[in-house]
């Protein structure tokens, strides 16, 4: 994986120097190609909130948050950090502060100038009040030495900061807007009345229907955004999306991923499709035990319920093989995941053995024990037929499975945070940085009464230690090293059993070019997309 | 005076019974398991427990159920629904924006459903044995048993594959008109496929019914008398008998009402009706409990004030109710 990542690195500044020097021949025609103006429409079942990222995660506020505000700075598809409301940046040696050197021509949608003032607002409002408290946990202050210099200054040592400046993770708001003494996470103007500082303004916001942003003129980057207008169209029903996509009514659909859809989408020459965007995220589909619990305290337990599982059949078969297997606690297009992991190949006489040898005999009618999992509803394809799969697969060694279902995700959410399963099904997201999205499943000191924390009741003392030192080496190949030994310590203690990558892909209308296709996809600026 | 009295005592039956719905709605959603915060943390991706345990705080969770129970009544007494803890805005505000769809969607099936239902009804009654009458009968077994959310997806599937005629999704335009003329045409044409759905069950119900009770009226001794005195059949028809068959029509119209709103919240979802339906479900789904009561409160007060109103319709059709 080392070599792959390195190779994939070289290979992508092989391509961008190809493509340089092509584009300093080609670009007037390539100016002149690009057609300005025209309206996209984007279909999303998931209804946001608001429209406030600083105060408000998840994708669904992300994708329209991040046409509305600027952050510091965007990444391209290889995960290096790009200029964007800061022309250049300097994260310390020490790690322990990151230099923002702002543009000067930037402003907010209501005429007003972007100025350190209000990059040192919303960094402190985001610590605040952003539901990912590890994200800019060791932030203690921001200095402003002038309008157009921001310092972010941390107690301990903290590389994630850099990509926490992300678009979706660090939208830059109007201090003279928001700065009025209520309450950011309830502010009237998260929603109606909203003033950014992105490529987009916001002209109407439906909450549960529809949001519609128009071109901001005095957007920093000339010349950009090239549409006209952004209009996000939300309907529940995933089906009713893709026939509108079929119709021509939308031209973008971001984040789907049912094997179903996508053959359909694939089959039908007026769009196209890509894998490329979620990188940045990284959702994982995995088996979680709970291992508070016997037998599942038992990792001798938990390995042969893994040694049972055919994670070949589940990519293939289930999910139609437009997934791809995962083995490890970070997803891997990460630059942090490696390859040397602890796997568990399908073989059911091994796992029949390895539950003998661990003191659980079959008995009556060849039964070991009994296991309840759950599953989130809702994504049949991801969840429900992999629980349904593994209740038969679990029965060949014995193993009596009772699949739970929950009428809807809150039913879920109570019986995984109060630590009320057997097995469960879950989907997770890695959030780009370790720090944000996979310390928190780990960490023996995160073993809480919430979704998505430690529910597995995880504790090893060398994982925390691995954790909280890796967080803080700014050196990326030290910090690899740590993560190393942390994925081949998690996959050999197996609190979870890693099984695939959500197939999120995006479908478009073949009308539609310069897919948003970097490391956070569709919850990026769409400031480069134009419609033929 | 008399009027006056009885509808005096049945606007007094209607407030206890609206204050009885709401406790009862209360502990209905109360008792489904998981709560709010759950769901704004799962579509953050995550939260830590200080700001999920201040977001419980703000909303009055942490405290016991009889307290919320008397604030949510309290509140509810000064017409105040609150505000939605999913999206952070008054109740009031997302339901009356969410009203006139609901409204414009349930009149007008009711509407088609009532005057082609006893349209059809009445001339089925004509020859009871004929082909019509033998064809109400089939339409309404297909109309009682098919779920308006099948059917609502078949004629999705109809119409945005096989014949793209018709919208089948919203009640605009995407990036339509919004006003004038062409505004109304466009919401008036999204309204077809949702008003047909919805309606269909209705129609095949009272059609059925305007039938037998107008076979029933047609055999009576003043339909005789009136045909004896040389009336045309026409003047018999439609003067004589229908009014009088279309009582119990008037009747199941409006204790259906409820169900028709009931209705509603499916064809909303296959249509993506921007309606309250649509809201109460997903509020569910949220655990939005304000949202969720303040729909349902509505809910109930339209539905009675809908009885009332079949009780004065009733009274305007057949003056002898007022007498007793």
């Amino acid at each position: 994986m080392n070599h792959l990542f390195l190779s994939r690195r070289a290979l992508a500044l092989a391509a961008a120097a190809v493509v340089a020097a092509g584009s300093l021949a080609a670009l007037p025609a390539a100016a002149q190609d690009i057609k300005k103006g025209g309206t996209l429409v984007i279909g999303t079942p998931q209804a946001p909130r608001h429209l406030n990222g600083a105060v408000q995660s998840g994708v669904a506020t992300a994708v329209p948050s991040t046409q509305l505000f600027a952050s510091p700075l965007r990444f391209d598809a290889q995960w290096n950090p790009q200029p964007y409301l800061a022309e250049s940046w300097k994260l310390a040696d020490d790690g322990k502060s990151l230099t923002l050197n702002l543009r000067k021509n930037a402003v907010f949608h209501d005429g007003k100038p972007i100025t350190s003032e209000d990059v040192a607002f919303s960094i402190m409002q985001i610590k605040a009040n952003h539901p990912f408290a590890t994200m800019l946990g060791p932030v203690e202050k921001v200095e402003t030495p002038d309008a157009h210099t921001a310092i972010i200054r941390m107690a301990t040592a903290h590389p994630a900061i850099v990509l926490a400046m992300s678009p979706a993770l660090a939208p830059i708001l109007p201090k003279h807007i928001y700065g009025d003494g209520v309450d950011l996470k309830n502010h009237p103007r998260n929603g109606q009345g909203l003033v950014g500082s992105g490529p987009f303004k916001l002209t109407e916001f439906r909450p549960g229907q529809r949001v519609v942003m128009e071109k901001f003129d005095k957007f920093f980057l000339p010349g950009k955004p090239y549409l006209d207008k952004l209009i996000l169209t939300i309907s529940p029903d995933t089906q009713s999306l893709l026939l509108s996509l079929e119709r021509g009514d939308i031209q973008l659909l971001p984040y789907a991923a049912s094997s179903v859809d996508l053959k359909r989408v694939k089959a039908n020459p007026n769009l196209q499709i890509t894998d490329k965007g979620y990188e940045g995220i990284g959702s994982i589909n995995w088996l979680a035990f709970n291992t508070a619990r016997k037998p599942l305290s038992d990792v001798k337990v938990r390995k042969a319920i893994a040694t049972a599982i055919d994670k070949n059949f589940i990519t293939k078969v289930l999910m139609g093989g437009f997934a791809s297997q995962v083995d490890g606690p970070i997803v891997p297009a990460s630059p942090f995941a490696v390859p040397d992991l602890v796997k568990y190949p399908v073989d059911l006489k091994q796992s029949a053995a390895m539950l003998d040898a661990a003191g659980y005999k079959a008995g009556a009618e060849g039964e070991r024990f009994k296991l309840t999992i759950d599953y989130l509803p809702g994504t049949d394809e991801q969840q429900k037929n992999v629980a349904e799969y593994l209740r038969s697969q679990l029965k060949k060694v014995g193993i009596t499975l009772q699949v739970r279902a929950s009428a809807d995700f809150p039913a879920w959410a109570k019986r995984i945070a109060e630590h009320d399963f057997d097995l469960t099904m879950d989907n997770v997201f890695n959030w780009g940085d370790p720090v944000i999205g996979v310390h928190r499943t780990y960490l023996s000191t995160n073993i809480k009464p919430i979704v998505w924390t430690n529910t597995q009741s995880y504790a090893n003392p060398k994982v925390d230690e691995l954790l909280n030192a890796a967080g803080g080496i700014v050196d990326p190949i030290k910090r690899k090293a740590y993560y190393a030994t942390f994925q081949k310590i998690v996959t050999d203690d197996l609190p979870i059993y890693f099984i695939n990558a959500t197939p999120y892909h995006t479908v478009a209308s073949k009308k539609l070019l310069n897919m948003p296709t970097t490391i956070w996809g569709p919850a990026s600026p769409l400031d480069e997309v134009w419609l033929k | 005076m008399n009027l006056l009295r009885t509808f005096g005592s049945r606007l007094l039956q209607a407030l206890l019974l609206v204050v009885a719905v709401v406790v009862l709605n209360f502990a209905l959603v109360h008792s489904a398991p998981g709560d709010p915060v759950e769901t704004i943390a799962g579509a953050s991706g995550g939260m830590s427990e200080e700001l999920k345990a201040e977001l419980r705080a703000s909303y009055g969770l942490d405290q016991p159920l009889p307290v919320q129970l008397g604030v949510y009544l309290a509140r509810v007494a000064r017409l105040d629904l609150g505000y939605s803890y999913f999206f952070n805005l008054p109740v009031a505000d997302l339901i009356a924006e969410r009203v006139p769809a609901t409204l414009l969607l349930v009149l007008s099936s009711v509407l088609c459903a009532f005057v082609l239902g006893t349209g059809i009804g009445v001339l089925a009654a004509r020859k009871p044995n004929g082909w019509l009458s033998q064809c109400i009968t089939v339409l309404s077994l297909v109309g009682f048993a098919a779920p308006v959310f099948w059917t609502g997806m078949l004629l999705v599937i109809l119409f945005a594959s096989v014949f793209p005629i018709l919208p089948v999704s919203d009640m605009r335009s995407i990036d339509g008109a919004s006003d004038g003329i062409a505004g109304v045409l466009d919401v008036l044409w999204h309204l077809v496929l949702p008003t047909f759905t919805l309606s269909l069950v209705y129609l095949a119900h009272y059609s059925r019914l305007a039938r037998a009770s107008m076979l029933e009226v047609l055999g009576s001794d003043f339909i005789r008398t009136a045909r004896a005195k040389g009336l045309a059949d026409g003047v018999v028809l439609y003067k004589h008998a229908l009014r009088n068959a279309i009582l119990p029509v008037v009747t199941v119209l409006g204790l259906q009402f409820g169900n028709v709103l009931a209705g509603a919240i499916l064809v909303e979802t296959v249509f993506n009706w921007p309606g309250l339906g649509r809201l109460a479900f997903e509020s569910v789904l949220r655990r939005d409990y304000p949202t969720i009561l303040g729909v349902l409160l509505l809910s109930a007060v339209v539905v009675l004030v809908m009885n009332l109103l079949t009780d004065l319709a009733y009274r305007l059709i057949d003056p002898r109710i007022q007498k007793r």
